[in-house]
């Protein structure tokens, strides 16, 4: 490129082709992109589900029941399970993106990848724990 | 002077927000959406969950969680249609639907748990 381009009025037109709008089924790489992408539906629709059991148990004993009925149904269940497979392959692909984010030093050196996504699957572990604790425990 | 862009507070939302979807929402699908419906553990008592929910402290976590998740979720998929779908050229309305949807899901969220006595 001319350090100096010309004025002109007119943007420049680039020989490019526009890729298939299904340029992610091409690769195994871009279908695993396209999946991590995903599963942002599937995290806002675990929170209207989250939101939808914290009304019922506001509302009575048996609204609660009633949800729970509904979530038994074939349709909501199946949809929950394919949820549960997106929001893991999200925490898996986020933790172990981790390193990568994240560079932290410490004495003047870079701590090891190994350890910033150990660190991140143990916090997981403890908030697994936590929750379990808290809805079966006690 | 540049003018202030809003997009590294979209990115810092969308950072947190995985972070905390990515500790919390895994097991709590597993547990209320798949494990408690297909009996493979008994559902908690309406007496335990409404306890629970009862501590402030559950419910300001709560809340944190969903408007950060949903925020992250906004933010995502809206660059998954940008690429995915290539429709870029409809970002206005693609940004209306997508952060406006989490900001009404957040509200939705604070009237669901703050309501609660």
């Amino acid at each position: 490129m001319n350090e100096h381009p010309a004025y002109t009025p007119y943007h420049p037109r680039w020989l490019r082709s526009r890729p298939s709008t299904y340029w992610w089924l091409k690769r195994r790489a871009y279908l695993a992109f396209i999946t991590r992408e995903l599963s942002s539906i599937f995290i806002a629709w675990f929170i209207v589900y989250l939101l939808l059991l914290i009304r019922a148990v506001s509302q009575s004993d048996a609204s609660y029941r009633q949800f729970l009925a509904w979530s038994r149904h074939p349709l909501v269940l199946l949809l929950n399970v394919v949820t549960l497979f997106f929001v893991v392959f999200h925490a898996v692909t986020w933790f172990n993106l981790a390193p990568k984010a994240m560079v932290v030093r410490m004495g003047g050196k870079r701590v090891p990848a190994s350890l910033i996504s150990a660190s991140n699957y143990l916090a997981w572990a403890g908030a697994t724990a936590l929750v379990l604790w808290l809805l079966l425990g006690g | 002077m540049a003018k202030r862009s809003i997009e590294p507070l979209l990115w810092l939302l969308f950072s947190a927000g995985g972070v905390v979807a990515a500790l919390l929402v895994p097991i709590l699908a597993l547990l209320l959406g798949v494990a408690f419906p297909l009996g493979w553990l008994a559902a908690p008592s309406y007496e335990h969950l409404l306890g629970v929910l009862r501590h402030p402290l559950t419910r300001v976590v709560l809340f944190v969680f969903c408007m950060l998740s949903l925020f992250h979720g906004a933010h995502r998929f809206r660059y998954t249609l940008y690429d995915g779908l290539q429709i870029k050229h409809l970002n206005e309305v693609i940004n209306v639907l997508c952060y406006g949807g989490a900001i009404a899901g957040s509200v939705w969220a604070a009237y669901v748990l703050f309501r609660l006595t």
